[in-house]
């Protein structure tokens, strides 16, 4: 099903710098909330069998979303997300840190921007993540999303077959 | 605070201080005469190397070397690569997702 999308990965060790650009086969406006909206934001950025939890999202210039990873366990691992700038439709940019579940930031964070781009209704998203430490890459993986991986990909390739046997 | 790799290679001099070494181990002194910086400041570098351990000392006489630690430098790949899966599931999440809210429109 998506085997034609783009996917890159690329990292400037020396700038501490994250590429990420991907394709998706829907219109941009679409893509766009998808990103942008709690709602659908919590039906994919954690990796089964983890689930996202927004507590709340104030999606404009100096509002934030603070979530919370939770895994199979009842365990919560929380962060904020602060827009830093908002072009709708085009570009947004925020500073991503761990915090505790009183709303407490760990800092350093990371800075993160996102472009969206459409072409003959594929939309490609570009991710520039900034400041990234080896330190947050590690936290990400104690989190246990390494098992999770190789559950979600079960679940997805179940889902695709069930999707195409339709 | 804990240092990480990524720290060692966010200064240009310890970047040349990692591509002067990588060749062969060499003594502070050695290393301060690549650089216009004072011999304190190339210490203080090779201390956060150390400390990041990217870089070991090796005392061979009266002197200390600093080499590279090459494996060190390996782990930063194998960290990026799961960074990377996480990113691919994420997506593949959102294909899902996407293509249900596109059924659901029709």
């Amino acid at each position: 099903m998506n085997t034609n999308l783009l996917f890159d990965f690329t990292v400037d060790k020396i700038t501490k710098t994250v590429f990420i650009d991907r394709e998706f086969a829907a219109e941009l406006s679409l893509v766009w909330d998808a990103f942008t909206k709690p709602e659908i934001l919590d039906q994919w950025v954690a990796p089964k069998p983890w689930r996202s939890k927004t507590k709340y999202m104030n999606f404009k210039v100096g509002g934030r979303r603070f979530y919370a990873m939770v895994s199979p366990e009842g365990l919560e691992r929380w962060s904020i997300q602060e827009y830093t700038s908002i072009t709708p439709k085009t570009n947004f940019k925020m500073y991503n840190t761990f915090a505790d579940k009183d709303e407490n930031p760990e800092l350093p964070g990371s800075e993160w921007e996102y472009n969206f781009s459409e072409q003959n209704g594929i939309t490609k998203v570009s991710i520039i993540i900034k400041n990234e430490s080896l330190d947050r890459l590690e936290k990400m993986i104690e989190m246990g999303f390494v098992e999770g991986f190789k559950m979600s990909i079960n679940n997805l390739d179940n889902l695709l077959t069930t999707l195409s046997n339709n | 605070m804990r240092r990480d790799v990524f720290q060692a290679i966010a200064d240009p001099t310890r970047r040349a201080i990692i591509t002067l070494i990588a060749l062969q181990s060499m003594t502070p002194n050695a290393l301060a005469e690549h650089f216009d910086t004072t011999r304190q400041a190339v210490s203080k570098h090779l201390r956060i190397l150390t400390e990041c351990e990217i870089v070991k000392q090796e005392h061979q006489g009266r002197e200390i070397y600093y080499k590279l630690e090459i494996e060190k430098m390996k782990e930063i790949d194998k960290w990026l690569n799961q960074f990377r899966k996480i990113w691919e599931i994420q997506f593949n999440q959102l294909d899902t997702v996407l293509s249900t809210i596109k059924k659901n429109k029709k």
